[in-house]
């Protein structure tokens, strides 16, 4: 056991080049996914009805698919209408698109939660369209969803294990890499599940920071 | 696509549905054992559960089936890529379920337990008509949709070559070099799924209630 552990030690800089990958993958794919479900909220807030129909069934159908299903569909089902991209764009932009409707439905969430006359005084203050979303609207909704957008954010970092499959080059393709040389797999694996593992509690201690300080700011 | 392929596709559902029953078979009682241990605090165990689960929660189902199923024969317990998918579902769900027992068990007002005791109810009487009840019907919703966020997971286990929804989909796509078809009714079983747990929520919550 404490032999795999050394192996796995020595081969530390595939592993790390691995959790790096995985680093930017999940945080480029979190902003990505932040930003367009933002868009994506205030279209299921649309009072234009066939604007939020349409939303809604897309974030529904997003919500009802499994991630690799998804991205499998993208990998494989993109070239044949004629977008050709790589495995990492690919599992990038899957990655985006199917997080984007669960953030999107999170930050509805809380939008239909806040109050109709903080609304209200922002439009008093002469804001309207996208000015009253970004000033008005946007920061109490993501102040309300933050630990739930956290959860997400750990649900992409975990979502994006399986771009191993399409031959991304993140951790656990690291991790299996190092196995199917050395054959440790124990120590392999468990090295694997411990980055993400800190990787986890970092984004929760990050939440749990910036929550206390939007509470300080009340 | 031939009807060969949709029969492949409806067992591979087959598959995905057993698999994530019979870990959430696994899972619920045991979750329920955890979080018993985290509520009575039990010295030594109670901090070994939660960092347990910690742990758990973090691992993504593809790195944990990968791990059963290679790093398990090491310690002399060799399990096939079927025993193996169930017990890599069972562990992912056991941390969650223990998370939406413990939620349950702690939003279980006092003075229940409190008459109970006043009652002169023994430690497993208690536990059973008082506590039981009312936190299984707590748990319930939250249940449900575990088992539906573990459907969603399943096809991690197709990296041991179990032949999920997922997996017989993409044979299919390679093997007739159009992959959209397959993908497309693999979609509509995964949501058929899906809505019929939900259903059957319902109906349950219905009986309970």
């Amino acid at each position: 056991m404490i032999q795999e552990f050394a192996i796995v030690w020595a081969q530390r800089a595939l592993l790390l080049d691995g959790f790096v990958t995985t680093l930017w993958v999940a945080a480029l794919a979190s902003a990505g996914a932040l930003g367009l479900g933002a868009v994506l909220s205030t279209a299921l807030m649309s009072r234009n009805r066939p604007v939020a129909r349409l939303a809604t069934i897309l974030v529904d159908a997003m919500r009802c698919v499994p991630f690799l299903l998804f991205a499998y569909l993208i990998y494989y089902g993109l070239p044949s209408i004629g977008v050709r991209l790589g495995n990492l764009s690919s599992g990038v932009a899957a990655l985006v698109v199917y997080h984007m409707a669960y953030m999107a439905e999170l930050l509805r969430g809380a939008w239909s939660g806040l109050a109709v006359e903080t609304i209200e005084a922002g439009r008093a203050f002469g804001f309207h369209g996208f000015g009253l979303f970004r000033r008005v609207i946007l920061p109490p909704v993501m102040e309300a969803s933050l630990p739930n957008l956290g959860n997400q954010v750990i649900q992409v970092i975990k979502d994006s294990a399986f771009l191993t499959i399409i031959a991304v080059q993140e951790l656990t393709h690291a991790a299996t890499a190092i196995q199917a040389t050395y054959y440790v797999p124990f120590g392999s694996f468990i090295a694997a599940v411990m980055l993400y593992w800190l990787l986890c509690l970092a984004v929760e201690g990050v939440v749990a920071l910036a929550s206390a300080r939007a509470e300080a700011r009340r | 696509m031939s009807a060969a392929d949709y029969l492949a596709l409806l067992q591979g559902a087959g598959f995905t549905v057993m698999f994530s029953v019979a870990a959430m078979v696994i899972g619920i009682p045991a979750g329920l054992g955890l979080a018993l241990v985290r509520w009575a605090r039990v010295p030594v165990l109670a901090p070994g559960v939660a960092l347990l689960v910690s742990v758990l929660r973090a691992a993504p189902a593809v790195t944990l089936a990968l791990l059963i199923f290679f790093a398990l024969p090491r310690t002399g317990l060799s399990l096939g890529p079927i025993a193996a998918g169930i017990a890599t579902l069972a562990l992912s769900t056991t941390a969650f379920n223990c998370e939406i027992w413990r939620a349950a068990l702690l939003a279980l007002p006092r003075d229940q337990l409190d008459a109970a005791l006043a009652m002169g109810m023994s430690r497993g009487l208690r536990f059973r008509r008082i506590v039981l009840p009312q936190v299984a019907r707590a748990a319930l919703p939250a249940l449900v949709n575990e088992l539906t966020l573990l459907v969603k997971v399943s096809p991690a286990i197709a990296v041991l070559g179990v032949v999920d929804i997922t997996r017989a989909a993409v044979r299919i796509g390679a093997q007739s070099y159009e992959p959209l078809p397959p993908f497309m009714a693999a979609l509509v079983i995964y949501s058929l799924i899906v809505f019929l747990f939900v259903r059957m929520q319902r109906v349950v919550e219905r009986r309970f209630a």
